[in-house]
């Protein structure tokens, strides 16, 4: 009897259906939002992110940092790197000619920048590789040193 | 009848999937039904074929790593974790303690990340809309440790032959915990919205029912065995990679029904929270990569290493002839073998069962199908 009064005053009085909009209030505190509202707002990725491919250079002088062993090309699983180099005559140090590297078949594994001994190839915290046609997605010495250039959306 | 056609039979012969959306990616159940009561049912696997096996035997140990990832791309870190103990089985190497515990750290919240991907979706197919939300929010937390940690989200990569590549970050221990606080209450949140549910119970009770004697029968291994009443947990029973130190329980069903499923995946996520407590409370320093050299031979052998994935024993068998590539390599996916289960479950119950039976064997179809 007591409880059947319990449940019709809660019914009356819409408890539940006031407990059910409190629920949709609470979230909508700032604190509680989850969603990212990408691409006006930026995600920010991890520092150890591992997205698109840099072929660092040197910032005093411009040169890469690659010195062409050739031991990315090695450690990749997908056999994706494909390093040419030549040697110097004069300095009888091998020198990079051509550094290609497909994304498209990248699985962005870790393990050409594990294998890098000079820190030269290393994967960033840029994640936006799409592309209009697969001959974008193979990036060429000057793409990897310089970065994929993203469209920038106005917000 | 001399003339019969099929028109005249009352068993039906239904098509469900590949692209239906309740099998969980590109799964092919041939339904035959008598009006809504299911007669039997026939599973259609291989879509998402990859050869992944074959790969293997292409690639040196540590490329194949990567690979491993993708068969149980929900629960990736659990299966490089059972990669990288069967080649480290095939070495004769042990990843120091360190290694270890970081490790048991990252598949237990992968395991909650799984069941969380897995209840989402179940409830989802069931009908209720809320829990998925819920449980991909919460899963998300667990995804962002594993990006600070390794860099990757889904395909972590995030064991080496030998133990670990990465250190772990500043903050790993105080996400962990945080992240423990914040997710057990959530739990009951969970439970709150589905345990004591009317429509809930009234669709999972007594449905797809897989006694021990099946169990054991088919192979079904993980919560499936677990909620007939089977107290088998390999990380109990085999212990691996240090979970002799940690104190949990196993949860164990009685029914072995679709709802004691679900009930049993609740309580281990509770119980993997723990274990994280506890590894991270006790976290030892030290080295985290063994002794391994740069270019792997093992010796001429084979090796199987068992683990406990989110799902059920996760097997590699591992045949070595000597060279850096295996010669050999056969995996076990828990998938595969509780899909087999499907028939029996389904048979005599309604079309709208199946659609809960598979979503309680919480299958990935690019483990299944590898």
């Amino acid at each position: 009897m007591i409880k059947g009064m319990g449940k019709l005053l809660r019914s009356i009085f819409l408890v539940d259906l006031l407990q059910g909009m409190w629920v949709t209030f609470r979230t909508q505190h700032p604190k509680n939002i989850v969603t990212e509202q990408y691409p006006a707002e930026r995600p920010k990725v991890a520092e150890r992110y591992r997205g698109a491919p840099r072929l660092n250079i040197n910032p005093e002088n411009g040169e890469t940092l690659c010195i062409s062993c050739n031991l990315c090309a090695l450690a990749c699983p997908e056999n994706l790197i494909v390093v040419t180099s030549e040697r110097n005559e004069q300095t009888r140090r091998k020198e990079l000619i051509t550094f290609t590297y497909d994304t498209s078949r990248c699985m962005f594994c870790g393990l050409c920048e594990d294998a890098c001994p000079v820190d030269a190839l290393e994967l960033t915290q840029d994640f936006e590789l799409a592309s209009y046609s697969r001959e974008g997605a193979i990036w060429d010495r000057q793409m990897l040193e310089e970065g994929p250039r993203p469209t920038k959306y106005l917000a | 009848m001399a003339d019969a056609t099929f028109l005249d039979s009352t068993e039906l012969v239904l098509n469900m999937g590949p692209q239906h959306p309740s099998t969980h990616g590109v799964l092919r159940v041939i339904l035959k039904l008598d009006g809504e009561k299911v007669l039997g049912a026939d599973c259609v696997i291989g879509y998402l074929h990859r050869g992944v096996e074959k790969i293997g035997e292409n690639r040196t140990y540590q490329m194949f790593a990567p690979y491993v990832d993708r068969m149980d791309y929900v629960a990736s870190v659990s299966n490089g974790l059972g990669y990288c103990l069967a080649v480290e089985k095939l070495l004769n190497v042990e990843a120091p303690p360190r290694a270890q515990a970081v490790r048991v750290i990252l598949t237990e919240l992968n395991r909650i990340a799984s069941h969380l991907l897995w209840l989402g979706t179940h409830a989802l197919d069931i009908g209720a809309m809320t829990p998925v939300f819920y449980c991909l929010r919460e899963r998300e937390y667990a995804l962002n440790i594993f990006e600070k940690y390794c860099g990757a989200r889904l395909t972590t990569h995030a064991f080496r032959i030998g133990g670990l590549q990465y250190e772990t970050y500043d903050g790993f221990e105080e996400d962990c915990r945080a992240f423990c606080d914040m997710f057990l209450p959530r739990v009951d949140e969970y439970e709150e919205l589905l345990t004591g549910n009317r429509i809930w119970i009234d669709r999972l009770r007594n449905v797809g029912i897989l006694n021990i004697e099946d169990c054991k029968a088919f192979g079904v291994t993980g919560p499936v065995l677990r909620a007939a009443g089977a107290k088998w947990d390999l990380r109990k029973a085999q212990p691996y990679s240090g979970y002799e130190q940690y104190d949990f329980e196993i949860p164990i069903g009685e029914n072995g029904d679709t709802y004691d499923r679900y009930l049993v995946r609740m309580e281990e996520m509770r119980q993997a929270c723990r274990i994280i407590r506890q590894a991270v409370d006790k976290l030892p320093s030290g080295p985290i990569m063994g002794k391994v050299p740069k270019v792997m031979k093992p010796p001429v052998g084979e090796a199987y290493v068992s683990i406990e994935a989110p799902k059920g024993e996760l097997g590699y068998f591992i045949v070595s002839d000597g060279s850096t590539q295996p010669y050999r390599l056969r995996v076990r996916p828990p998938s595969f073998v509780n899909l087999q289960a499907l028939d029996r479950m389904c048979r005599g119950g309604l079309v709208a069962d199946v659609v809960a039976i598979i979503g309680t064997l919480d299958i990935v179809l690019g483990e299944i199908d590898r």
